[in-house]
This record gives structure tokens, C-alpha cells and sequence, in this order.
């Protein structure tokens, strides 16, 4: 199309992402080594994932499990006969030479995902979930200079450290069902949700354990035919998922309306910079000989089996979010961000579910867990803890403040509420004789206030309530303050 | 049948050579092309066979499992044993070039 022409045109984002999950498995995909994060260099590696000669792997019982688990709770087909194939290439990262992936039979096909951007709902398809092993790591060095990851161009000569090779990996394919970068991201942090929920991965994308790789293309809004497509590469965290994909589909559009054409390649984000650079070479030719792994058993997954699987999968977030629309009538955000964990809406539930506890726990308890780094359920306070401050502000036994100041004990250094109420001296003067001393005094000792309070002006009451609550440092029940002070400057005037 | 029709061509000979990383001689380009001809034509003779009906064997077995436990690794010394170059618990391996 002319220049002219394209300028005039509107374009549409289509855009794919493949995300790649490490599964939380205790052990490799093909032998025991652990599955461990941060462990010394080559300390978790055996004959088999370092591929000498003579070995026979065996695939882990509980990965292929985790990938059914995932595919049904994505309302996937499960195949019934899968299979294993090598995907030969030449990289140090892969000391057999090749990857053992899944190629033509993956495990699970055809799903979807659902979610929320604003107030709309989305749905992408899944084009299939297949089962891989994870290569292990290299970190390039240039000599006499700061080690530099991932640059291959100035590197001297590389260490490579086996730990993560034939970790289980789940890879994700989207359709190419996304029309705009947030879309995408959006999409990355429900499945992202959705896999931590189920205990498929712990999906953390600062240690590597999630990753994504996009396809990006523009075509003209009408149109059905996919445009050229591009693939990106290395987003290390879901703000830079969003800016690369931002960058990408502004370049693609200002190529499109100059009338360029845009090339199928392979483009690296380039975090500092902020863009996308062209993985020159990289792509071509890519011929990964895929065969049949004939060390591998077939995978049949039968009836039985699913059914298993499926019993096993929890009520899902989703699901969870409407129930508390429902019931206690929380409001869409309330339920959307109660869900995004899984141990912070069992905390919610064991914490009575009211509208109280996400109020406190979207509050204070956010509050205290940001200040130390933590999540609401990983600070010393117990749920049923929760309840029990709750019920004792509730009940007048403590104050709105004196809550928090429990709550705030609670969460660092744990405890019995019915114990600290006392010890920290928190419980709330109700009784009125035990306050009639304390009224008698501030009204003794702010005589103009009183005169003023007789003479009409309601505002003196307050004076009168705050000078109370500083001689109880704050542990006068309001109400009862309130109460006792306007009566006695009253009956004082009668007296 | 001729050497003609059994030869593989020179470009798919230097297509696998690549893949494979090996570096030929020019004699035994030729010496090759004949030869992977020739295994390919006697493993072509499976295609012969009627298979009208007949489900794809994947795998004589299936289904051979092992539990998620943890076994014995290798400590990093014998991991590194054999290594041509180490540095610390890393294998040291040299500057990897980008194909262009
Ligand atoms: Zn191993």
C-alpha cells in the first residue's frame, strides 16, 4: 500500500504472548536434582540433566500432573495419548544438545482465559499448553570489566551453572487474541494469579520462574489477515511487558504509515533504553529437527486420571471474586484484589469474610505488610486474630485506634488480643464511674470551655471531649465521654 | 535406480553439515551425498509398507513414571571433573559467537 494511503488508515494491535512457567515441583523433570532457586553453582546436577552418555531419564509423575492441573483449570483438552520430542539445537546452556519439549502431541489444547481490563471482560483462547525442561543459566563476562548478563557482543568467555537445566517448565501459547498492550499485561497477571493459586508455580518473574515472550503485529482495522509479525523478546517484569509492548506498536505503526513494511524478526527489550532492538541472525533458519524422544515412555492420560485432577482443583479466583460480590457484597475491585492471592482470600474467609475484615485487611494490614516487605498472611498475625480485634473494637473494648495499635503489635510480634488488650493498656474507659473523676476534673480545670458550652456553643463540647481523652491518653470510649461531659457541665449549671 | 535419483544435493548435504556444526571437505561432500542417499532410500523402504488403518506407535510403553523425590546429585567437583575449563563451580566455556 502507498504511503499516503497507509497514513490514513487505522491500525489494530494484534498481539500473542508465550509464557513460560517453572513448576513448583521438589525435583527436575527428568531425574531427582532439586528444583531449587539460589542454590551454589552446579550443586543440583546429576549424569542425567547434564546429559552424559548412557542415561536414562524418567519423567517426574507430579510435573506432568501440574501441567493437567493447569490445562483444566484453563479449560483445556487434555490429550489422551501425549508424547516427548527432542528439539535439537546447539547452545551451551543445553548440555544434550537438545531440549526435550512436547512438539506436535502437547498435553493440553484449546482453553481460554478470562479477565477484567476496566470494567470489560476479556476472553483469550489458549492455543496449547505443552511440558518442557528449563536450559540452565550463563552469564557472559567480559575480562577485566563487571559481569554483563545476556550481552553476548562484548562478552570475553561465559560460565554456565547447570542448576536450572531440566527444571519443569510449562509453556503457555496464547491465540493471538490481545489488542493492546495492557490487554497483554492484564492477561500476564490473571494467569500469573491463576497458576501461583493453584500452586502450579510460584511465578516469580525477578528470580525467572515466569517469563514472556510476545508476538506483536498491526494490521488494518477490517482487515483478518494477520500482519507481519514480531517477536519480543527478554521483558523481565510486567511494567517492562507493557512499555515493550507500547514501543513495539509504535514503531510498527510509524513504519506502516510511512509505507515501510515491517520485518518478521526477533527484537530484544532493551530495558535501559527503552526499546526494542533487532536480534539480527538470531531467527533464521531455525531447523530444530524435532523427533520423537525415544528414551521417553508415551504419556496416557486417562479418565481416571482427569477425574482425579479435576477433583482436586480448587474453587478458582474467578469464581471465588463472584461469591464475595455476593456474599458479604464486596465491590468489584474489593473482590478482584482479595483473589489475586490465594492465602490472602483463605485469610479473608478464616478471618470471618465481613465487610469489616477487607476494610481492615485492604487498610491497616496492607499498610503494615508493605512497611515490612511482606504479604498480609505472612506477618505473625493468625486470622482468627483478626477477628477477635475485630469483635473487640466492635464491642467497645477497645477504640478504633487502639485496634490498630493491637493490630500493628499483632502482625509483628503475634500474641493473644485478650492478653495485649491488657498488657499494652489498651482497653477503652466505658464505665461511667470509672470516667465521672475524669469528667469532673476537665470540667474543673476548663471553666471558659464550660461557659462557653452553657451559653450555646455546641463546639466547646468538643474541647471539653479532647481535653478527656488526653487524660485517659485516649482510652476514653467517645461516646460515653461525650455523654458524661454534656451532662455534668449541665447539671452543674442546675446545681 | 540411478545415483541420481538417490543422492542427496550438495545444499542438502551442507544444510545438515551445519546443523550438525562439522566442517567438510570438498570430497566428502560428495562422499556424503551418496551415502545419506543411500541410508535414506533403504530406511524409505519402511514407507512402502501399507499402513491402511494402523494407529501410529508413539512408544511400545507407556506411562513409566518416577515420583517427585529427591535422589543424589553429583557434588560440583565430580559435576566439574571432566570440564575443559572451570572457574570457581562454573563451567568456563569459551565466547559464544552469534551466528550471522
Ligand atoms: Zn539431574
Amino acid at each position: 500500500m502507498s504511503a499516503p494511503e497507509a497514513a490514513s488508515m487505522a491500525f489494530e494491535t494484534v498481539i500473542g504472548l508465550e509464557v513460560h512457567a517453572e513448576l513448583a515441583t521438589r525435583t527436575k523433570l527428568f531425574c531427582g536434582c532439586p528444583n531449587r532457586y539460589g542454590a551454589p553453582p552446579n550443586s543440583a546436577v546429576c549424569p542425567v540433566c547434564l546429559g552424559l552418555p548412557g542415561v536414562l531419564p524418567v519423567p517426574n509423575r507430579r510435573a506432568v500432573e501440574l501441567l493437567i492441573l493447569a490445562g483444566r483449570a484453563l479449560g483445556c483438552e487434555i490429550a489422551g495419548v501425549s508424547k516427548f520430542d527432542r528439539k535439537n539445537y546447539f547452545y551451551p546452556d543445553m548440555p544434550k544438545n537438545f531440549q526435550t519439549s512436547q512438539y506436535d502431541r502437547p498435553l493440553a489444547e484449546h482453553g481460554a482465559l478470562e479477565f477484567e481490563v476496566g470494567s470489560r471482560v476479556h476472553r483469550v483462547r489458549i492455543h496449547r499448553i505443552h511440558l518442557e525442561e528449563d536450559a540452565g543459566k550463563s552469564v557472559h563476562v567480559a575480562e577485566g570489566r563487571q559481569e554483563v548478563a545476556g550481552r553476548l557482543g562484548d562478552s570475553d568467555f561465559t560460565l554456565v551453572d547447570y542448576n536450572r537445566a531440566g527444571v519443569p517448565l510449562l509453556e503457555i501459547v496464547s491465540e493471538p487474541d490481545l489488542r493492546a498492550p495492557d490487554e497483554a499485561a492484564a492477561y500476564l497477571e490473571t494467569l500469573r494469579d491463576l497458576l501461583r493459586w493453584l500452586e502450579v508455580s510460584d511465578c516469580k518473574m525477578e528470580e525467572g520462574s515466569l517469563r514472556c515472550d510476545a508476538n506483536v503485529s498491526l494490521r488494518p482495522v477490517g482487515s483478518l489477515a494477520l500482519g507481519t509479525k514480531v517477536e519480543i523478546k527478554n521483558m523481565n517484569s510486567f511494567r517492562s511487558v507493557s512499555s515493550a509492548l507500547a514501543y513495539e506498536v509504535v514503531r510498527q505503526r510509524e513504519l506502516l504509515e510511512k509505507g515501510d513494511r515491517v520485518l518478521q524478526e526477533t527484537r530484544t527489550w532493551d530495558e535501559e533504553r527503552g526499546v526494542t532492538v533487532s536480534m539480527r541472525g538470531k531467527e533464521h533458519a531455525h531447523d530444530y529437527r524435532y523427533f520423537p524422544e525415544p528414551d521417553l515412555a508415551a504419556l496416557v492420560v486417562d479418565r481416571q486420571w482427569l477425574d482425579r485432577v479435576d477433583a482436586s482443583i480448587p474453587e478458582l479466583p474467578a469464581a471465588r471474586a463472584r461469591r464475595y460480590r455476593q456474599d458479604p457484597g464486596l465491590t468489584p475491585a474489593q473482590a478482584s484484589w482479595l483473589t489475586s492471592s490465594r492465602s490472602q482470600a483463605d485469610f479473608f474467609e478464616a478471618a470471618g469474610a465481613t465487610l469489616e475484615v477487607v476494610t481492615w485487611m485492604a487498610n491497616e494490614l496492607s499498610r503494615l505488610a508493605r512497611e515490612s516487605g511482606l504479604e498480609i498472611t505472612q506477618g505473625r498475625l493468625l486470622p482468627k486474630a483478626l477477628s477477635e480485634v475485630l469483635a473487640l473494637v466492635e464491642q467497645g473494648t477497645i477504640s478504633n485506634k487502639g485496634g490498630r495499635e493491637l493490630l500493628e503489635h499483632l502482625f509483628r510480634e503475634g500474641g493473644e488480643p485478650a492478653e495485649l488488650v491488657q498488657s499494652l493498656g489498651l482497653a477503652q474507659i466505658s464505665g461511667e464511674e470509672a470516667l465521672q473523676e475524669e469528667v469532673l476534673a476537665v470540667l474543673r480545670e476548663h471553666p471558659q470551655a464550660v461557659e462557653e458550652f452553657r451559653s450555646g456553643k455546641d463546639k466547646a463540647l468538643n474541647v471539653l471531649v479532647g481535653q478527656l481523652m488526653k487524660r485517659t491518653r485516649g482510652r476514653a470510649n467517645p461516646q460515653v465521654a461525650r455523654r458524661l461531659l454534656e451532662q455534668a457541665a449541665l447539671q452543674d449549671e442546675e446545681g | 535406480m540411478s545415483h541420481s535419483q538417490t543422492r542427496l544435493s550438495l545444499r542438502e548435504v551442507d544444510h545438515v553439515a551445519r546443523l550438525a556444526r562439522l566442517d567438510l571437505e570438498p570430497d566428502e561432500r560428495e562422499r556424503l551425498a551418496l551415502q545419506l542417499g543411500l541410508v535414506l532410500e533403504y530406511v524409505g523402504r519402511l514407507a512402502e509398507v501399507d499402513l491402511e488403518g494402523v494407529e501410529p506407535t508413539i512408544q511400545a510403553r507407556t506411562n513409566v513414571f518416577r515420583e517427585d523425590q529427591p535422589a543424589p546429585t553429583l557434588s560440583p567437583e565430580v559435576a566439574l571433573a571432566n570440564a575443559p575449563a572451570r572457574q570457581g563451580d562454573y563451567f568456563r566455556i569459551p565466547r559464544i559467537l552469534e551466528e550471522d
